[in-house]
């Protein structure tokens, strides 16, 4: 049900939007604000987009391939590297890249290689070592941090590519799952979708979605922030007691 | 059953968080330690970060020394005045400790340091405490009573400012009392410990307190330092997750209740030679975390986010 209303949300956008270019994309996101509750371990949002392409100026030879590429909340991150100092492992090493995303995802209908020429995934930033790659996000360049900043995110689950999960319902309208980690950091999350077809990018469109604290949560954060005195007692109060009920309770004479 | 911690930002189990307070809880009853030395790392292990473990470590602390001072109060084992001196010094140390605390976490050096500073001081304490449980193992089985209280006193007794202290039969300078109490709080708000580990056997060996009160002063003077300490790292570094401690507290808090009752059956030395096992395991495992090679020679050190 929810889908269907999701369809035809998308289906009056698209008879509202005319276009110059032979295709158009015309997306709709599940949920613009991902709230976190108590009781939140990660979210999955679904878009759905529609290809326009109805009055049919182009016929394509090759068929359709989309991208969906989600990018969270940049910052500046440090990968650092243990090397050995005579009986100890310390972290000697590091680099600085400004401005990284914390979390990428990046979801395509095909596997990436099949989509485009290198050069062009480069440029056009598919695949997770080219999305990362261009902007100079480090001043000195070093192959072996970046690989480790990209591994070491996707084993935290930060990072994350799905080569299948773009799917076609209908050859003109696609929908794919955009997940949203748990310990994904709060702000503004672009989506970017690009539509390819032969190698060539023939349109590109973006939503968002942003992720804050909502309720308890949100409270307990802004006091934590706007009452650290407050918020101190509060938290030295509930220790005392806790520590004097025990007493009371496991009192034995 | 997962709960987002605030704070922390991140999910985590209700039950292994309650888990880990009572494991934790249980060791600390029965060995009456505040078990921080054990709980921080614990913390930092099954993922919560350095800074927030730290934090909000020093409630649970907090809660559990509530609990044993109490309890000692209420048999008179406590010597108030001594334990206000210590107390001095252990929010001055406090207030030094969670300075440095935060000047480290901005140069990015905070987790070496908490590392180091574990190795450092579990292995020489365990290292001790083991000695000297095997000396008084082997002269008890030898049928001698090792001596606890040396006769004579020390230089740093005849130090200025000297004060008496009935409870404690003691008439010392608070010169050294400070500055043990001091680098002891110091260490605390670092590490995320109350020092009991360290207290204890400093009053009984350095200053010949008498065993029977120097466990209740040590937990009052751990008490109010610790609520230092809570207040400074939520004024300074908003690091101190209240769902997180919660559930530590309430772990902690029965866990050492069924901990006192097993540690009643155990034999003093034996008692003694456990401790000391396990906190030079503690240090083991810190030692071995940067003495082997590891899987990963990468790590994210540390990301800003622009808020």
């Amino acid at each position: 049900m929810k889908a269907a209303g999701l369809l035809v949300a998308c289906l009056s956008l698209l008879l509202l939007s005319g276009r110059a270019h032979a295709e158009a994309l015309v997306l709709s996101l599940s949920n613009h604000r991902v709230q976190i509750t108590s009781t939140w371990a990660g979210s999955d949002l679904v878009i759905f987009g529609v290809i326009d392409n109805d009055r049919r100026s182009v016929t394509r030879q090759e068929p359709y391939d989309v991208v969906v590429t989600a990018i969270g909340p940049r910052a500046s991150t440090v990968v650092r590297e243990k090397v050995r100092l005579g009986p100890i492992w310390m972290n000697l090493q590091q680099r600085k890249f400004f401005e990284v995303p914390i979390t990428v995802a990046q979801i395509s209908s095909r596997p990436i290689a099949a989509i485009t020429a290198p050069d062009l995934r480069r440029r056009f930033g598919l695949g997770l070592e080219a999305l990362l790659d261009p902007a100079g996000y480090d001043l000195i360049y070093d192959p072996s941090f970046r690989s480790a900043l990209i591994r070491l995110q996707r084993n935290a689950g930060l990072y994350k590519t799905d080569e299948r999960g773009v799917t076609f319902i209908t050859p003109s309208i696609f929908r794919a799952i955009v997940p949203v980690p748990p310990t994904a950091p709060l702000g503004g999350y672009e989506v970017n979708v690009a539509l390819y077809s032969g190698g060539v990018l023939l349109a590109r469109e973006s939503t968002n979605f942003e992720v804050s604290k909502a309720g308890f949560e949100q409270a307990v954060a802004t006091a934590a922030r706007q009452h650290p005195y407050l918020y101190g007692l509060a938290t030295a109060a509930i220790a005392l007691i806790f520590g004097w009920l025990a007493t009371v309770i496991f009192r034995r004479d | 059953m997962q709960i987002y911690l605030p704070i922390a930002e991140l999910p985590i189990s209700i039950f292994l968080v309650l888990g880990i307070g009572a494991a934790v809880g249980f060791i600390s009853g029965m060995f009456g330690v505040g078990g921080g030395f054990l709980m921080t790392p614990l913390l930092i292990f099954i993922g919560i970060p350095p800074a927030v473990a730290v934090a909000t470590e020093t409630a649970q602390i907090a809660a559990s020394s509530m609990t044993g001072a109490i309890a000692y109060w209420r048999r008179r084992a406590l010597d108030f005045k001594l334990g206000g001196v210590l107390l001095a010094g252990g929010v001055v140390g406090t207030v030094l400790g969670v300075a440095f605390f935060n000047s480290m976490r901005r140069l990015g050096q905070l987790d070496l340091v908490i590392t180091l500073s574990y190795i450092t001081l579990l292995s020489s304490v365990g290292g001790l405490m083991l000695t000297e449980s095997i000396r008084s193992m082997l002269s008890a089985r030898r049928g001698m009573v090792a001596p606890l209280r040396p006769v004579g006193h020390p230089w740093y007794f005849r130090l200025p400012l000297r004060m008496r202290f009935h409870r404690s039969k003691l008439y010392v300078s608070v010169l050294p009392l400070l500055l043990l109490s001091v680098l002891i709080g110091f260490a605390g708000a670092v590490l995320g410990i109350g020092g009991g580990f360290l207290m204890v056997p400093a009053l009984i060996y350095m200053f010949r307190v008498p065993t029977a009160v120097v466990v209740g002063t040590s937990l009052f003077q751990i008490l109010f330092t610790m609520v230092a300490a809570i207040i400074l790292h939520s004024a300074t570094n908003q690091s101190v997750d209240i769902i997180l401690a919660l559930l530590l507290v309430v772990g902690g808090v029965f866990g050492a209740q069924f901990g006192a009752r097993a540690g009643q059956n155990i034999r003093g030395e034996h008692f003694r030679l456990l401790l000391a096992l396990i906190v030079l395991a503690v240090g083991v495992r810190f030692a071995s975390e940067i003495v082997l090679k590891p899987d990963e020679l990468y790590s994210i050190g540390l990301t800003e986010i622009r808020r």
